[in-house]
């Protein structure tokens, strides 16, 4: 009888261990239940389908992936993004944690890569960043906008000048001014004498400077 | 910085779509399961060409049969450093598990060119008989890497250069053990260039393919 009743103390213990650890009789379990252990539990737990055990794994996991983080480098603005996305990993790769191995070296191994995931994109962004400045610095700004708008109107206001001048002066200032023609090439050109040709164009000069000067 | 119950947000989601689900076998087991199907192919070569000729040449030549020993445990490790490399938290210092036996194969291989004697029931091979060899081992290779690579897709591998590194070298090395039980050449210079070219070749490939596949399925968050 004396050997009856301990067996069947004993025996849900044994199969109980978390029992066990609770109970004061058996010190050395509890002592034995570090954190690393109880989050391997609870992920074993979780690969079983107790969705209890997963949340209390998956919470327990943010501070360990935000260490590992922290260790790689990566800035405070996007731990949380990559707590997430390990977050999102541990779920889809949750299989392939053996409970009889490391739960954090497990964790620390999928926190690491998306830290460096992380990284890569935030190096990638900064290079884009760089571009951008220097596309903004290449980029005229608002009072070169406006300069290029006035010489844009000077150019208008001139071209008009020169269509409302008589024929003579008109053609001496299209041949030698803007087509930047000889003396020679243009008399040859228009059949008129290199003298007529430079007479047209000073009076057209000094028609072209009092109409744009007399209207500024 | 995010939204501080973004992630008690995110863990209650995903709680909420747990499932239970089929633990992953131990590498071991996985790697077991691998070389069953290099066994398929190899009781099939026995079954059309015998044991006699290999362990005729084997007998005659011993370095022929440590070079065909070291491919044989190539093969074992590096598949084995596959599947362990493809589980989180595992040691990267598996991928030097197959340097040994790669060392014998090879160094057996090179070893046997230096022999004054032609082993027994072979001849040297020609250019186009060590072609052959080449063919042999990428087509073998083949659909050994294909299998391997499905099989780690199931895990995780965070180093998938790395670990496809290994599954060309365990393809390679088991191609050219398979090679072994109908290779009628002696160890000559032009045919063991062949079999680097050929080993070098699946490597190189499986590190450009096979990387990128293991990479886009360890790269996924969800």
């Amino acid at each position: 009888m004396q050997d009856l009743t301990a067996t069947a103390f004993m025996v849900p213990d044994a199969c109980f261990p978390l029992r066990a650890s609770i109970d004061p009789a058996v010190p050395a379990d509890r002592a034995n239940e570090t954190p690393e252990r109880r989050r391997a539990a609870w992920m074993a737990a979780a690969q079983a389908g107790d969705r209890r055990a997963y949340e209390r794994v998956l919470a327990d996991s943010v501070g360990l992936i935000r260490a590992v983080a922290r260790r790689q480098g990566v800035g405070h603005d996007q731990l949380d993004d990559v707590v997430q996305e390990t977050l999102l990993t541990i779920h889809r790769v949750r299989h392939t944690y053996d409970p009889a191995r490391s739960y954090d070296a497990w964790l620390a191994a999928l926190a690491g890569r998306r830290a460096i995931d992380g990284l890569r994109r935030s190096g990638r962004q900064a290079h884009r960043e760089v571009s951008d400045e220097v596309a903004v610095a290449l980029h005229p700004d608002e009072q070169d906008a406006s300069a290029e708008s006035e010489r844009a109107q000077q150019a208008r206001r001139l071209r008009a000048a020169i269509d409302e001048l008589p024929p003579g002066q008109r053609e001496a200032v299209e041949q030698l001014g803007l087509k930047e023609l000889t003396l020679e090439e243009a008399a040859s050109r228009t059949g008129r004498s290199t003298g007529a040709l430079k007479v047209n164009l000073h009076r057209a000069l000094k028609a072209l400077r009092g109409r744009i000067h007399g209207e500024d | 910085m995010a939204d501080p119950h973004a992630h008690d947000r995110l863990i209650a989601s995903l709680g909420a779509e747990l499932a239970p689900v089929r633990r992953l076998r131990p590498p071991w087991l996985r790697t077991l399961g691998w070389l069953v199907v290099v066994a398929v192919f190899a009781v099939a070569l026995f079954a059309r060409y015998g044991t006699a000729p290999m362990l005729a040449r084997w007998a005659g030549a011993p370095d022929l049969g440590w070079a065909g020993l070291g491919a044989v445990l190539t093969a074992v490790a590096a598949a084995w450093a596959a599947f362990a490399l493809a589980v989180p938290g595992r040691r990267t210092a598996w991928a030097w598990l197959p340097l040994a036996p790669a060392l014998l194969w090879i160094g057996a291989s090179g070893l046997g060119c230096l022999r004054g004697w032609v082993a027994p029931a072979t001849h040297v091979a020609s250019a186009p008989e060590a072609g052959d060899c080449l063919f042999f081992i990428i087509a073998f290779s083949v659909p050994l890497s294909v299998l391997l690579i499905a099989l780690l897709r199931r895990a995780c591998p965070l180093r998938p250069v790395l670990t496809a590194v290994m599954v060309g070298l365990a393809s390679a090395a088991a191609s050219a053990s398979l090679l072994e039980i109908c290779h009628a050449f002696d160890a000559a210079a032009t045919d063991l260039a062949m079999h680097a070219l050929a080993v070098g070749m699946v490597v190189a490939a499986n590190a450009a393919l096979g990387g990128r596949l293991l990479s886009r399925e360890s790269g996924r968050a969800t």
